[in-house]
């Protein structure tokens, strides 16, 4: 089948045809599958969303309605505290990254950041449990977030670093020219210039961080009770939905679809303002 | 007086992100430690027989782990088989066929939508539309139809894996040299036998692994599987059989585990995933990395 | 020389195996104008950033030697005191992307963490503005972006920041390079304001802006100086072959 054999091309056409065709059909289940996902996950919850789902917490066994307020509360407190732990942590390895790009260290850091990103979430979950739940001696919403500030870090990191990588060094340049302080020309200078970028990453990081169940099961447990000190065990959306969803009770599965879609909608939202931000906050040098 | 101050600050600071970059090492390192010690005293009573022993039986403490390891091996291969073609053809739409513009554009994000999906959602989902399929597919069959097994498992953990894989090999494709693909063209070639004379072997290294990458992440994938799997501690009979896998068994057991050997034999389960996804994951970034530099 | 200002003592800057700067004895006088001149790639931004210290960003880079300013090694003294006192002008404009034109202005002591009273601010901006003729035509939107100006508008603020600091030296690699004719003009005329009360370095290629603005001027060649001179003997009477050749090459 030479390219120049003029007999072939008839069939050659028709294959090339039969090819693309191929790619478009499998191409567009791909986005069928999501749209079936996304509209039976709708389809299913908005029948559950009202306001006793978010003002109530679980009622007993038998008992009817109810909702997950407690485990509103508890995903907003374990991801909040999540966050203030990674987001320092993970800008400053940013920072870091950045400025010794091609040195052997910070090679090697990237490497590391690379690795933590595939840990399994369920072996974070493992750690920790080892590291705070058990000395301890018991669950606590302060646990699960450590776990989760551990997951979130990798995206904040890449992100602040492939963000302050982008700004030209002259702007760097002109600040110390100014006798200004490396610090201060992070700060003031290198940090708010990236700022949409470095933004994004956290938004990942906590959308990454927000449906997780695995790195809580031995962390943050569960706790059917409204619960406002990070020192206790604690619910989360996600952790009431796995709870529920395999119950032979209708109404716990009711309530289950209408928290998966309150958290489906939820991280939709931070990706879509993750879109807007780098769009809106890109700054133009 | 100023001046010291700002000199000092500056010093905290440099300091500070050397120490911050070393933490995430020394993390790292800390998590192997930590699994290796705690699973120390089930390594040494288990031996190796733990790995192909396939009796998991804690109430007599007895742990093998063959059962999980085959669980999670057909379940992760099966499910980056089911992906595979839809993941190809989409990061090619998307890396070759169309690589800019609005509705390309469109798709991209429509397909990542796919990882906004929480795992513990997919397992729900699948619970009640990929189990009933699958279990009337049992009943045509004159098979056991509970509809969980590593076939539904599978499903939706190759759906799970598609924006990821899609991802990886779209951007190896599109960095594909463009005076190469214009080479092919100009030889009078049709854009099939560019993409699968050029671009695909060209790319071959990079594209492995981006599946490799997909692998290291279905094999620790949890809460979808464990929902879905039917958590049977037995050697799988057909792709269509209940079976477990390494981190559903984590994830069911853990906290109830009572005795040492038994937490530690789970903890031993999480060293292997981590030491096997490490693994994974160092060699598939390295020729990503070689491939798209 | 009578009134140097700065003083380099084989001055050599290397990047990895390659010398760049082979040696360089100069003295630059105090307010006066001193043109770089030389073809590309001989070293003229590398002995900017000498001065300046902003090798100490590239790690290969490597410099030997000494620099006095006045009296003082620079290599001896504080970076940030160094950069404080010698202020910088880049040749792409490079205001700060976040701050407002007036912030920009003040940047420097911002960056510095010197706070600056209200009607202090004001001050210090309408000053550094007027001197780069900038005022007239930003006093009404001071708020706004800096990099909402034209590319000879930030160029002219960027000099305003530097000029704010009231450094003892300013630096100017090439200022006028990315810029349209008209800008460069008016660039132009305001360092021929300036001559006489600050001390300017000005690397460049145009001749006419050498021979206009500085009063003296040195010719680099491949990392070493050949000719250094007042500008006037240098362009009608060089010494050295090569600047000569440089020179008629140009203005031919
Ligand atoms: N960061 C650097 N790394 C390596 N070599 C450099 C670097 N900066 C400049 N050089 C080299 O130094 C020489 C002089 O550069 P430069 O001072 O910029 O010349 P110019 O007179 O055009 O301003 C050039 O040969 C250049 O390749
Ligand atoms: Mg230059």
């Amino acid at each position: 089948m030479t390219p120049f054999d003029t007999r072939g091309l008839k069939r050659r056409r028709f294959k090339d045809k039969i090819f693309t065709s191929i790619v478009w059909g499998l191409t567009f289940s791909c986005l069928l599958v999501v749209f079936i996902i996304l509209f039976y996950i709708f389809k299913k919850g908005i029948g559950s969303i009202n306001w006793a789902l978010f003002t109530q917490g679980p009622k007993p066994v038998g008992e009817l309605g109810g909702g997950i307020s407690n485990a509103i509360v508890g995903s907003l407190m374990v991801v909040v505290v999540a966050a203030l732990f990674a987001i320092p942590m993970g800008v400053s390895v940013g920072i870091y990254l950045a400025d010794n790009r091609g040195k052997k260290w910070a090679e090697r850091v990237a490497i590391a950041v690379d690795v933590l990103q595939g840990i399994p979430s369920i072996v974070i979950g493992i750690v920790i449990y080892i590291w705070i739940v058990k000395p301890v001696g018991s669950f606590s919403s302060l646990s699960g977030s450590v776990a989760l500030a551990i997951m979130m870090l990798p995206p904040i990191i890449k992100n602040t670093e492939e963000t302050l990588v982008l700004i030209p060094n002259t702007l760097k340049e002109a600040s110390l020219g100014l006798g200004a302080s490396y610090f201060k020309t992070t700060m003031k200078i290198l940090l708010p210039t990236g700022i949409g970028g470095i933004f994004g990453g956290c938004i990942i990081g906590i959308a990454r961080i927000t449906g997780e169940v695995a790195p809580l099961l031995f962390t943050a447990f569960g706790n059917p009770a409204m619960v406002k000190s990070i020192f206790k065990p604690v619910d989360t959306v996600p952790k009431v939905i796995f709870a529920y969803a395999s119950s032979p009770y209708d109404d716990w599965r009711r309530i289950a679809w209408g928290g998966s879609l309150i958290l489906v909608v939820f991280i939709i939202l931070l990706n879509a303002i993750i879109k807007l931000f780098e769009r809106k906050w890109k700054v133009q040098f | 007086m100023k001046n010291r101050w700002r000199i000092l600050e500056n010093k905290i600071f440099v300091r500070w992100l050397s120490i911050s970059a070393i933490l995430t090492m020394v993390l790292l390192l800390m998590f192997f430690l930590t699994l290796l010690v705690s699973s120390w005293p089930a390594i040494k009573a288990n031996g190796f027989s733990f790995l192909w022993s396939k009796n998991w039986d804690p109430v007599n403490s007895h742990f093998g782990m063959l059962p999980f390891l085959i669980g999670t091996l057909i379940t992760s291969f099966l499910a980056l088989l089911i992906s595979a073609p839809f993941s190809i053809a989409a990061a090619l739409f998307l890396g070759e066929f169309y690589p800019k513009g609005v509705i390309p554009n469109i798709f991209r994000n429509v397909i990542d939508l796919l990882a906004a999906i929480p795992s513990v959602v997919y397992g729900f989902w699948g619970l009640y539309t990929i189990a009933p399929l699958i279990s009337h597919l049992q009943q045509k069959m004159h098979l056991q139809a509970s509809g969980l097994g590593i076939f539904t498992a599978s499903i939706v953990l190759s759906i799970m894996l598609i924006p990821y894989s899609v991802s990886l090999i779209r951007q190896v494709i599109s960095m594909t040299p463009t005076p190469l693909k214009e080479a092919a063209y100009a030889l009078g070639s049709t854009r099939r036998e560019v993409i699968t004379k050029v671009i695909i072997p060209s790319n071959i290294s990079g594209i492995s692994a981006g599946f490799l990458l997909s692998l290291g992440r279905a094999l620790g994938e949890t809460m979808a599987v464990t929902i879905l799997i039917g958590n049977a501690p037995e050697l799988p009979h057909s792709i269509f059989s209940p079976s477990y896998t390494m981190a559903s068994v984590i994830a069911n057991e853990f906290t109830e585990a009572v005795d040492e050997i038994h937490t530690g034999s789970l903890i031993e389960i999480g060293l292997l995933l981590f030491v096997v996804t490490t693994i994974i994951n160092l060699i598939g970034r390295l020729i990503i990395k070689r491939a798209i530099a | 020389m009578e009134g140097a200002i700065l003083r380099t003592e084989n001055l050599k800057v290397s990047f990895g195996d390659n010398l760049v700067l082979k040696g360089i004895n100069m003295e630059i006088a105090e307010k006066q104008v001193t043109a770089f001149m030389g073809p590309s790639g001989c070293g003229k931004t590398t002995i900017l950033r000498a001065i300046n210290r902003l090798h100490e960003l590239t790690p290969e880079a490597k410099v030997e030697g000494k620099i006095f300013l006045h009296s003082e090694n620079v290599y001896e003294m504080e970076a940030m005191t160094v950069r404080r006192r010698v202020g910088m002008v880049f040749q792409r404009p490079n205001p700060f992307p976040t701050m407002s034109i007036a912030d920009n202005v003040i940047s420097g002591f911002i960056l510095n963490g010197i706070k600056l009273k209200g009607p202090e601010k004001l001050q210090i901006v309408e000053d550094a503005l007027r001197k780069v003729a900038l005022w007239d035509e930003v006093k009404d939107h001071l708020k706004k972006k800096g990099t909402s100006l034209s590319g000879g508008q930030q160029q002219r603020l960027c000099l305003a920041r530097a000029v704010a600091m009231k450094p003892e030296v300013i630096l100017l690699d090439e200022p006028t390079s990315a810029l349209d004719p008209l800008s460069t003009a008016k660039i132009e005329d305001l360092l021929y304001e300036l001559k006489g009360n600050y001390t300017l370095i000005i690397v460049t290629h145009n001749m006419q802006q050498a021979a206009r603005i500085s009063d003296k001027t040195a010719f680099f060649y491949l990392g070493e100086l050949l000719e250094y001179d007042d500008t006037k003997k240098v362009f009608t009477n060089p010494k050295n072959e090569k600047t000569q050749n440089y020179i008629t090459g140009r203005f031919g």
